[in-house]
């Protein structure tokens, strides 16, 4: 039997298209994306507050810059095996606890990056204008600082959510969930025969990663303030 | 439905408390075979980098010619960075099988997007005046890319091959599904044996993280030494 009809039965076994079976491609796609949302939910709650406030008092440059480089240099497979283990260890709930922290660790780094670039590039006389006019230093933080570096805090966001999806299909391996993942780590594990189901389960991890950077760059375009479209599309005019 | 793998993990037996997180011993032991994963790892993040520099000077030098083959170059290699590595795994592995070629064309097309960028960006930086100037000379186009327009862009295309250099590192971890090692062997064999053993799995993420570390600050020595010039007009 070729790859093609292999694929093609794959997808036409029964429960394969239920929203509560787990075998369901519908079902495995709400795990995955509510897995990578929440994580990217936990990790700016952790990340944007005291980058916000680092970048309004111009202080830890060096920990900004040095977080995106250990998160590069951090295995993302790595950590979640280790998570994994140390879980288990413990006697955790290892389908939960393990994946969610490594998963946060990794949407960390750009959060925190890209927050504190933002507030860092927004002007100094903007920020006397808005002290002149009487704000406060929290009300500087929350309306100026933050909806102008709010552009910059989405790019991070959009980073970090894709590098999010990849790994949840990654955190399959040890994980009872997974997402979508793990259709491929369950056909990687019966070998020549489960090529079908890798290469569906392939496709629908791509389809959704796909489909989730669409939808971050249309967010990106409604919720940028409107002075910054404005004043953007005025640099462009006037070069 | 059945799920071997899912079924193996979940019956792990845990010795509780029972191994200690780090064994030196099992690192003396095992000094050989590291060494044989550390070896492998580097043939694929090297093989993929270079496979990625080929591929990325070309799409520049093209990038460069015409506007518009820019912009599609970088939405093409903007929507191949999307994929994720395992899916890109999935999708190669019917067709080429457990392969080193399934493990390095993912990761060599990771590296474009950065590559192509910072290589255009690079050239773009090049003064006019000095380009101008080794035309007067009579340098051939194709001279006065390699001798010229490459060596000035430097600095800002070795900027780009360190990141690149580092994701791939961490990144081939994960070709250990492929049954292509590397130093993610190590870290899928901790759970593989009945009783999970954290060694081998601090020990393929530590030398992950140490090897990133030692390619990135290579490369920025073979940058400050490549570019003697860039030094003089500092100092």
């Amino acid at each position: 039997m070729n790859i093609g009809d292999q694929a093609w039965q794959w997808l036409n076994q029964p429960d394969r298209w239920s929203w509560t079976d787990p075998a369901g491609i519908p079902y495995r796609t709400v795990e995955h994306l509510s897995f990578s949302s929440l994580s990217l939910v936990v990790a700016a709650v952790l990340a944007i507050p005291p980058a916000l406030w680092l970048g309004h008092h111009r202080r830890g440059a060096l920990l900004a810059g040095s977080l995106v480089n250990a998160g590069r240099a951090i295995p993302s497979f790595g950590l979640i095996i280790l998570c994994w283990y140390l879980a288990s260890r413990w006697e955790l709930n290892t389908s939960f606890w393990p994946l969610l922290v490594a998963l946060v660790a990794l949407a960390l780094p750009p959060l925190f990056a890209n927050t504190y670039a933002g507030v860092i590039s927004v002007g100094a006389d903007t920020v006397d204008a808005a002290r002149g006019t009487g704000h406060t230093e929290a009300q500087i933080m929350l309306r100026i600082e933050l909806p102008l570096a709010l552009p910059v805090i989405l790019a991070g966001a959009r980073v970090a959510f894709l590098q999010l999806v990849a790994t949840v299909a990654i955190g399959a391996i040890v994980n009872d969930g997974g997402g979508l993942g793990r259709y491929i780590v369950d056909g990687f594990a019966e070998g020549a025969g489960g090529y079908g189901e890798i290469l569906d389960g392939g496709i629908a991890v791509i389809v959704l990663a796909l489909a989730c950077e669409g939808v971050f760059s249309l967010i990106t375009r409604f919720a940028v303030p409107k002075g910054l479209t404005i004043a953007a599309a005025a640099r462009a005019r006037t070069p | 439905m059945k799920r071997p793998y899912a079924g193996r993990v979940d019956h792990y037996v845990l010795a509780d408390g029972g191994r200690p997180l780090f064994e030196w011993r099992w690192v003396q032991r095992n000094a050989d075979v590291i060494a044989l994963r550390l070896g492998e790892h580097l043939s694929l993040t090297a093989t993929a980098l270079a496979i990625g520099l080929v591929v990325s000077v070309l799409l520049a030098v093209l990038s460069l010619r015409w506007r518009w083959f820019y912009s599609l170059t970088l939405a093409g290699a903007g929507a191949l960075y999307v994929i994720p590595s395992l899916g890109a795994f999935a999708l190669l592995v019917p067709f080429f099988g457990l392969s080193f070629a399934t493990a390095v064309i993912p990761l060599a097309t990771y590296t474009l997007l950065i590559l192509v960028r910072n290589i255009v960006t690079g050239i773009q930086q090049v003064p006019g005046e000095v380009r101008e100037a080794a035309l007067g000379m009579g340098f051939t186009r194709l001279r006065l890319l390699l001798r010229v327009e490459l060596p000035l862009a430097l600095p800002v295309v070795i900027a780009g091959l360190r990141v690149a250099a580092v994701t791939t590192i961490g990144l081939v971890t994960v070709t250990s599904m492929l049954g292509m090692g590397g130093l993610g062997f190590f870290i899928r064999q901790g759970i593989q044996t009945t009783t999970p053993n954290p060694t081998p799995i601090i020990v393929g993420i530590g030398l992950s993280i140490v090897l990133a570390v030692v390619v990135d600050l290579l490369l920025w020595v073979s940058e400050r030494a490549l570019t003697p010039w860039a030094r003089k007009v500092r100092g």
